[in-house]
């Protein structure tokens, strides 16, 4: 417990819990001060990028895969994307629109998790989704059927949930027949209803009053609200190519840190992506039934309150249900699995949608179609100085709290960027100090 | 206190993917909280106790000093360590630097490799403490992941498949990739358990549950792999997520020896 006659606190969190990874917490206060806060992330590095050096490009989804249990499309679509992108490969629009499907299952199957077992236990001063399964029990148990169909469409599609082993570069291995597809129609319909009075539940919560300025970053596409397909932009304005990515991103291994943090290039601010810069960025690309279940709820865009990122995550629940029906119903199975494609040595980027924000993917691959060279940037990375940034903001307000108040305070702020720290194979211990002027 | 079994979730280098299978149990997930207390498991609870435990699952490989301390103190707390997983059971795609320069590795990933502390290896739970149960997979299947834990719960020990993917891929009446389309497949020296699904979607199976009770991997390198692929190819194909398990590294070093340039010397636990 604290000692109120020594000059610092010190508040040690040694196992972040509920979200995806390894980290740790550890605060040092003064008596009117922040003297540090260090996110520990004793995650063990994993050297992805080492890996795929020599590695055959038909290797290259399944290997990017083992990154991330929860969100294994994203690192599998993105590199296969990538090398598409490398050798001009086109694919036709209905293996592009089953893609998308299968996207927008793993959203399901992720945000489905997120909101009901890791972040919303929060709103209810539960420790699990377990334990609030207990005071609301019809709320979860639907929330676990709304992520068992997303768990349905990716094994339908890729064979199993976790690391599927569908997608190919050119389109897929197999494609589903039409029958296999309508035979989830039935449960798209009901997860659309159910998805919605999730979002009305959700709208219920009580939310803290924190406001955050950031800068949100997302792909953007004027055509549909992007995941696989668009430019990255920015809530500052600036639009940028994904070819253009490393000129206006960079990542930096900091000294005292271990961490590759990643920044804009001529702008010290820290900027966010996931679903939050998704909303705010592609508002008018969300269905009228998003946008209008927004409106229903009362919540006012723009929104810088990161607790905000489960409205957030449940309105894009809504448009997965909503489009992946449509999908569904109007799938043109007589389109070929694969293009053939033809190996060149040539350099190939792609950006895409993970669950939790972009992800960009570069190979340069050699003439015999295996990678010389691999850079992945996933999204825990790009977030984690916005998270320490919200961290050293909402601190000075609780000063007056006990540790343990703080503590969990805290993780909860955390958790509201819902962090994949099983992702950020780069950074293995952020100590980060974090001098506060009082 | 609570008479249920005490139960925990413990996680080392990994994805997280085999104990997402846990919370994958949509349908399940609600007894399994009434079955078991839930003693430790970060990635779903708050509520976190020390041990002991009467049953642990383990995700991961030990890659770093730290690890190999923790796992120690997790034996001597635990009744029945179960691992789950290609990391846990064979040091997962992580232990490809075991056949490469650690140092190399380093290097490649980060700007500044003297601020990485980690060992040169990635080694399955095994090698450093008795292991009661090993489950298969990358990741583990959920089935089976439900069948080891209700066995554990009778006291009796699992009895998953040792037989080969392709009994089950017979079974399931998938046409044979290698013979229909001269595709390279692993299948005949894979641990059953996945539900074979690669031929049944065209493609040959990429060993993700390790070699089979019976294997014989010459056989297979000589009639299958090495129809269509290099030596080279076949001996790197092997060397994925279950690559440092003995059959397949032994296999794949026979088609692709280290050469001293790629092979650190250094197996210990160098730490920088």
């Amino acid at each position: 417990m604290t000692d109120s006659a020594s000059p610092n606190r010190k508040i040690h969190v040694p196992i972040l819990t509920r979200v995806e990874g390894e980290g740790a917490l550890n605060i040092v206060l003064g008596r009117e001060s922040i003297e540090r806060v260090e996110l520990n992330i004793y995650e063990p590095p994993r050297f992805f990028e080492a890996f795929l050096q020599g590695r055959n490009h038909n290797e290259v989804a399944d290997i990017t895969a083992r990154i991330c249990g929860i969100c294994p499309i994203a690192y599998q679509m993105t590199a296969i994307q990538a090398i598409e992108s490398a050798w001009g490969i086109c694919i036709p629009e209905p293996i592009y629109r089953l893609r998308r499907l299968m996207y927008f299952a793993e959203w399901i199957e992720s945000h489905g998790l997120h909101i009901h077992l890791l972040h919303a236990p929060d709103f209810f001063g539960c420790a699990s989704g377990l334990e609030l399964a207990k005071k609301d029990p019809v709320s979860v148990q639907r929330g676990l059927k709304l992520k068992k169909i997303g768990n349905q469409v990716l094994e339908l599609l890729g064979g199993r949930a976790i690391h599927p082993i569908s997608l190919a570069v050119g389109g897929f291995f197999r494609l589903p027949r039409r029958e296999e597809l309508l035979q989830l129609v039935p449960h798209f319909e009901w997860g659309l209803q159910a998805s919605i009075d999730m979002v009305r539940w959700i709208g219920g919560f009580e939310f803290p009053e924190f406001d955050s300025p950031t800068v949100y970053v997302a792909l953007q596409n004027p055509k549909e609200y992007a995941i696989m397909n668009g430019a990255i932009a920015s809530s500052d304005g600036a639009t940028v190519d994904v070819g253009k990515y490393e000129q206006c991103f960079y990542e930096e291994h900091v000294e005292h840190s271990t961490a590759l943090h990643a920044h804009r290039v001529g702008n010290p601010l820290p900027y966010q992506v996931g679903p939050m810069a998704r909303v705010h960025l592609s508002y008018d690309q969300l269905s009228s039934t998003v946008r209008s279940l927004a409106e229903e709820i009362g919540w006012q865009l723009p929104s810088f309150n990161p607790y905000h990122s489960i409205i957030a995550r449940g309105l894009e629940l809504v448009q997965a249900f909503e489009e992946g029906l449509s999908i569904l119903k109007s799938f043109d199975s007589k389109v070929e699995a694969r293009v053939a494609y033809e190996t060149a040595e040539a350099s190939g980027c792609a950006a895409t949608e993970a669950p939790r924000g972009l992800i960009y993917h570069r190979y340069d691959l050699d003439q015999s179609g295996h990678v010389c060279r691999a850079k992945i940037v996933p999204p825990t990375s790009q977030n984690q100085r916005q998270i320490e940034r919200d961290l050293v903001q909402i601190l000075p307000s609780m000063l007056a709290e006990t540790d343990e108040s703080i503590a969990r305070r805290c993780e909860t702020l955390i958790r509201n960027y819902d962090p994949c720290i099983s992702c950020a194979t780069h950074f293995l211990k952020v100590r980060r100090t974090k001098g506060v002027e009082s | 206190m609570s008479k249920l079994p005490r139960f925990a979730v413990v996680k080392f280098a990994s994805c997280d993917g085999c104990q997402l299978t846990l919370l994958d149990c949509e349908d399940e997930l609600l007894a399994l909280g009434e079955a078991v207390h839930i003693a430790h498991f970060a990635e779903a609870s708050s509520h976190l106790e020390e041990g002991p435990y009467d049953i642990a699952l383990v995700e991961g490989s030990i890659t770093t000093p730290h690890d190999l301390e923790r796992i120690l103190q997790l034996r001597s707390m635990s009744r029945t360590l179960i691992t789950i997983g290609a990391c846990a059971t064979s040091g997962g795609i992580q232990a490809l630097k075991n056949f490469a320069d650690h140092q190399e590795f380093l290097k490649a990933v980060y700007a500044r490799p003297e601020y990485i502390q980690t060992l040169s290896t990635s080694t399955p739970i095994s090698q450093h403490v008795k292991v009661d149960f090993e489950l298969r997979g990358c990741p583990v299947d959920k089935v089976q992941l439900l069948e080891v834990i209700q066995a554990y719960l009778r006291g009796v020990r699992p009895k998953t498949s040792t037989e080969s993917v392709c009994q089950p891929c017979k079974r399931r009446g998938t046409v044979c990739v290698v013979v229909a389309q001269g595709v390279p497949c692993l299948g005949p020296v894979t641990q059953a358990g996945c539900g074979s699904i690669c031929p049944a979607f065209n493609r040959g199976c990429y060993g993700c549950f390790g070699p089979a009770a019976a294997t014989n991997m010459m056989s297979l390198s000589e009639s299958v792999l090495l129809q269509t692929m290099t030596p080279t190819e076949a001996g790197k194909w092997l060397r994925s997520f279950n690559g440092y398990s003995p059959v397949f590294a032994s296999e794949s070093l026979r088609l692709w020896p280290l050469t001293t340039s790629t092979k650190s010397q250094n197996n210990g636990g160098d730490t920088q």
